[in-house]
């Protein structure tokens, strides 16, 4: 519940933050997820990498598919030099949910820090 | 830890050449360039800087029709329209007229800005931008133009920033009329920015005189001038008599210059245009064409738009960078440019007293030099400080401090007439709105350079083309080489007068055309030096001459013809020396390819291909010996003279390789020629790479070239070649195809290849390329206010005024 939680969280917040804040507010998101939702260290990274990643991730794709993949097709190539949009889209939503998720684990350990 | 890392390494590029985070975040980075297939351009905007309401029409292709009633709202909206769509662009270039590239790219620029800077770009733009702002309503539209692209560069944030921005890590900075003033000096680099004055000086040593006047003719034999053979010219009224020492100081001099610019722009850097009239034409009215051969880019330098207001109603397309348009017609004239080509650029040699710089040698006496101090910023390093000075003729552009190839303690300062202050924006101003003939001769007199045969057509019938700049007056042989700058006896005289321009007015053909040839016969009185195309003109003046009933259709036609003139005159000497029972099967084979082509360089011929590596061989063959004779390669004579030369005389004295003992004739040169080509293309034939168009491989490069080849578009199937009147080359040709017919209505018809809107993640940014390559048009939807209703508009922006 806590792992469903704590996902549905980081996706939520990230979306507000991103609205006024620049890329990185999804690791603050991690920090706050990570510090204020108790759960072993390895579940805060995995479920905050799932919300964020699949945020990213779906968001990217969503846009992308209204692009009819114009600008992906040439940023995957000029990025990871692949031709599939596809791929930049998993990319993307692997860059995000690593940020977030190690800053979730940053969060935790300061939680447990402060909490012995 | 780990989690500082990230921060740093996907927010900076440190360490990854692109901050990732930052890049691909959803809601501030790339993504957001995604533009959706079907985005919705209708827009209500408040914006303060216009007077009254402007609406733009916008039609299916992007191409805003903007209908103001005072024409400066027209430009303000302009301004905010190139903008919108070409923002990244307009700054690109104008950091590149300014010298300032290493601000985005860093230290592999320096040298590149530095050449910018000394060769006065910066100082030409002001000295412009100092008569721009003298006139009224020049500086009226400017300043409307500026405001509106700030307008639109206020609502920009961080997310809706242009893709190459995010990219290389910078935000875009104000325009301002400086800017604008940096575009035109652009844009007279690349079209008057050449020349060979240092490598004709070097030339001249190594050579002799007489060889040099052999492999460098100031005419062709088979020249067809711009202004047709036969025109009777008045005798000049002013002196162009040489200085009294120009024979010993000047022509047979005999210290050799050992600079080479590494900068220059592409000699190929030309277009073709011809109007015919009535009595040509199957309407009875005169039909204009003109297609301005460029460097393909994505974005394309042009932005196709509509300007309507109370005065005019103008369409064509427009420079981001500037307000009005640029080639095009309203409704009562049209008209357009090629390039004069004409030699506009000298070289002075300065005697500084010392190594300071300040003070030079002039006239009897040491003479103040004023000290300009470029500081050039250079992203992530220290600014580069470069000291140039400034001398009667102009910026010091070669010193110690600033060389090119080998040791040479020379100053040359360059006299350019780029630099002097004229205010070439009212030309376009007044041509938008110009209704006649003698509105068009006013207009094109406040033009001063880069030297343009500037076309025209009139609805009421008319024809004509002037070659139309400030040409400076010359005695014969001034300027060839670097002239001796310590006295005033070798500068400029003045220019010469505008109605002694090379001119030509309805004249009895029919029709009026140029092709970067040059402008007149041997009989025009003036020294006319200069780099021009001899073939193109020739190909278009046949066709012309023998068009009766003339349709738009049939000048499309011609825009796209790919006949190449150049091999119907080389051919013949190929196969006649070619030794045949000397060649291979494969040798045997190539050369019946030659003989068999139908001298059409279409996409999928081979003839061509085998051609071009023949020649190119035989060239390499009768020159490379004469021409490494000197540490510096001299430059190359132009194609006509080995082509001219061969035809008058087989026994050719540049044929013989000075370099082994044998003797080689033109029979044994033309052999070997095929011989060396054979193994170059039998290298192509494994490639697959035999038919034109694959093996010219045209490609519309991304400004940024090959640091982003996804965003440029290679293997565009398409014919055509240098010395072709369609001059598609590898990465260069026609930037905008035009055909009006100034009938009432006018029909409209144009193409450029490349897309109104830069955004890479847009379909409208390379969607007119097919239609480019396959010669086809778009009919221009030339609205007048009767059409606000027409099904042809697609989104109506409204900009309302905000006091």
């Amino acid at each position: 519940m806590k792992f469903i939680v704590s996902a549905i969280t980081s996706a939520l917040l990230s979306y507000a933050f991103g609205l006024f804040l620049p890329w990185w507010s999804i690791m603050i998101v991690g920090l706050l997820v990570g510090y204020f939702i108790p759960q072993k260290r390895i579940f805060s990274f995995l479920s905050v990498f799932l919300g964020v990643a699949l945020f990213w991730g779906l968001f990217a794709l969503f846009v992308s598919t209204s692009n009819e993949h114009i600008l992906a097709k040439r940023v995957a190539m000029l990025v990871i030099k692949k031709d599939s949009p596809l791929l930049l889209v998993m990319f993307t939503g692997l860059i995000g949910g690593i940020s977030s998720g190690i800053s979730a684990v940053t969060g935790r350990s300061l939680a447990l820090l402060f909490k012995p | 830890m780990i989690n500082a890392a990230m921060f740093y390494v996907l927010g900076t590029r440190e360490i990854l050449p692109l901050p990732l985070g930052e890049f691909l975040s959803v809601q501030e980075g790339v993504w957001q360039n995604a533009e959706s297939t079907d985005f919705d351009f209708t827009s209500d905007l408040n914006l303060k800087g216009i007077n009254g309401k402007v609406d733009v029409y916008m039609d299916e292709r992007l191409v805003p029709h903007i209908f103001a009633e005072d024409e400066n709202d027209a430009y303000f909206v302009q301004g905010y329209l190139h903008a919108k769509f070409r923002l990244w662009q307009m700054e690109f270039q104008t950091f590149a007229a300014a010298g300032r590239v290493s601000e985005i790219v860093g230290d592999k620029a320096v040298q590149f800005d530095r050449n910018q800077r000394r060769i006065g770009m910066v100082f030409a733009a002001e000295n412009a931008l100092a008569a721009m702002e003298k006139d009224d309503s020049t500086k009226a539209a400017l300043d409307a133009y500026t405001n509106g692209v700030n307008a639109y560069i206020s609502s920009l944030n961080k997310s809706n920033l242009p893709v190459e921005y995010k990219l290389l890590g910078y935000i875009p900075e104000k325009w301002s009329n400086l800017k604008s003033a940096l575009f035109t000096k652009q844009m007279t680099y690349t079209l008057a920015g050449f020349d060979k004055d240092l490598e004709y000086t070097n030339a001249l040593k190594v050579l002799g005189e007489d060889n040099f006047k052999l492999l460098y003719p100031e005419l062709a034999d088979s020249l067809y001038p711009v202004i047709a053979k036969g025109t009777v010219y008045p005798k000049p009224l002013a002196d162009l008599m040489p200085p009294s020492t120009a024979d010993s100081l000047y022509f047979n001099r005999r210290d050799s210059v050992q600079i080479t610019s590494d900068f220059k722009p592409n000699p190929s850097n030309g277009s073709n245009n011809w109007a015919a009239n009535g009595t040509k034409t199957k309407s009875g009215k005169p039909i204009l064409s003109n297609d301005p051969h460029l460097s393909l880019s994505l974005p394309s330098i042009w932005f196709e738009v509509q300007l309507h207001t109370k005065a005019f109603n103008s369409y064509g397309v427009s420079f981001p960078g500037l307000p009005g348009v640029v080639i095009g017609f309203n409704d009562s004239i049209a008209f357009g440019f090629t390039n004069a080509g004409r030699d506009v650029k000298d070289y002075y040699e300065i005697k500084f007293k010392d190594e300071s710089k300040s003070s030079y040698w002039f006239d009897s006496a040491w003479k103040n030099a004023d000290q300009r101090i470029e500081k050039i910023k250079v992203k992530g390093q220290k600014d580069v400080l470069d000291t140039v000075a400034y001398t009667v003729f102009g910026p010091v552009t070669y010193d110690k401090s600033f060389k090119n190839e080998l040791t040479n303690e020379k100053a040359y300062a360059l006299r350019w007439v780029a630099h002097d202050t004229s205010n070439i924006l009212k030309m376009w101003l007044l041509l938008n709105r110009a209704k006649n003939y003698d509105d068009y001769h006013h207009a094109i007199s406040y033009f001063n350079v880069p030297g343009q045969n500037m076309i025209f057509a009139s609805h009421s019938g008319d024809i004509a083309l002037w070659q139309q700049a400030t040409f400076p007056l010359r005695w014969k042989g001034q300027g060839l080489f670097v002239m001796p700058g310590e006295d005033s006896s070798y500068m400029w005289k003045g220019y010469i007068p505008m109605e002694e321009n090379p001119h030509s007015v309805n004249p009895l053909s029919g029709y009026v055309s140029s092709a970067n040839q040059r402008p007149a016969d041997s009989t025009y009185p003036y020294f006319v030096p200069g780099t021009y195309e001899v073939y193109r003109a020739i190909t278009i003046n046949k066709k012309l001459e023998g068009m009766f009933n003339i349709t738009p259709d049939d000048m499309k036609a011609l825009q796209n013809n790919n006949y190449n003139v150049f091999a119907e005159l080389a051919r013949p000497i190929l196969s006649k020396y070619v030794k045949r029972d000397q060649l291979s099967a494969d040798e045997i084979a190539y050369l019946q390819q030659v003989e068999n082509w139908n001298l059409m360089n279409d996409p999928l011929e081979t003839g061509v291909t085998c051609f071009v590596h023949w020649w190119d061989s035989l060239y390499n063959n009768i020159y490379f010996d004469d021409l490494h004779q000197t540490p510096n390669t001299l430059v190359k004579p132009e194609k006509f003279v080995l082509l001219e030369a061969l035809t008058r005389d087989s026994a050719y004295k540049f044929i013989d390789d000075i370099n082994t003992t044998e003797v080689e004739n033109l029979y044994t040169q033309v052999t070997n020629a095929l011989k060396k080509a054979t193994v170059q293309l039998n290298q192509l034939k494994k490639e697959d790479k035999l038919e034109w168009a694959k093996f010219k491989n045209t490609t519309v490069y991304h400004l940024l070239k090959n640091n982003a080849m996804p965003f440029a578009r290679t293997g565009i199937m398409n014919g055509g070649g240098n010395g072709i009147i369609n001059a598609t080359q590898h990465d260069h040709g026609p930037s905008w195809r035009m055909v009006i017919e100034m009938t009432q209505p006018i029909h409209a018809f144009a193409v450029y290849p490349g897309g109104q809107s830069g955004n890479p993640g847009s379909k409208y940014y390379d969607n007119f390329i097919d239609t480019w390559a396959k010669g086809e048009y778009y009919t221009l939807f030339y609205m007048h206010k009767e059409d606000v209703s027409s099904e042809l508009i697609k989104w109506k922006m409204s900009f309302n005024p905000v006091l």
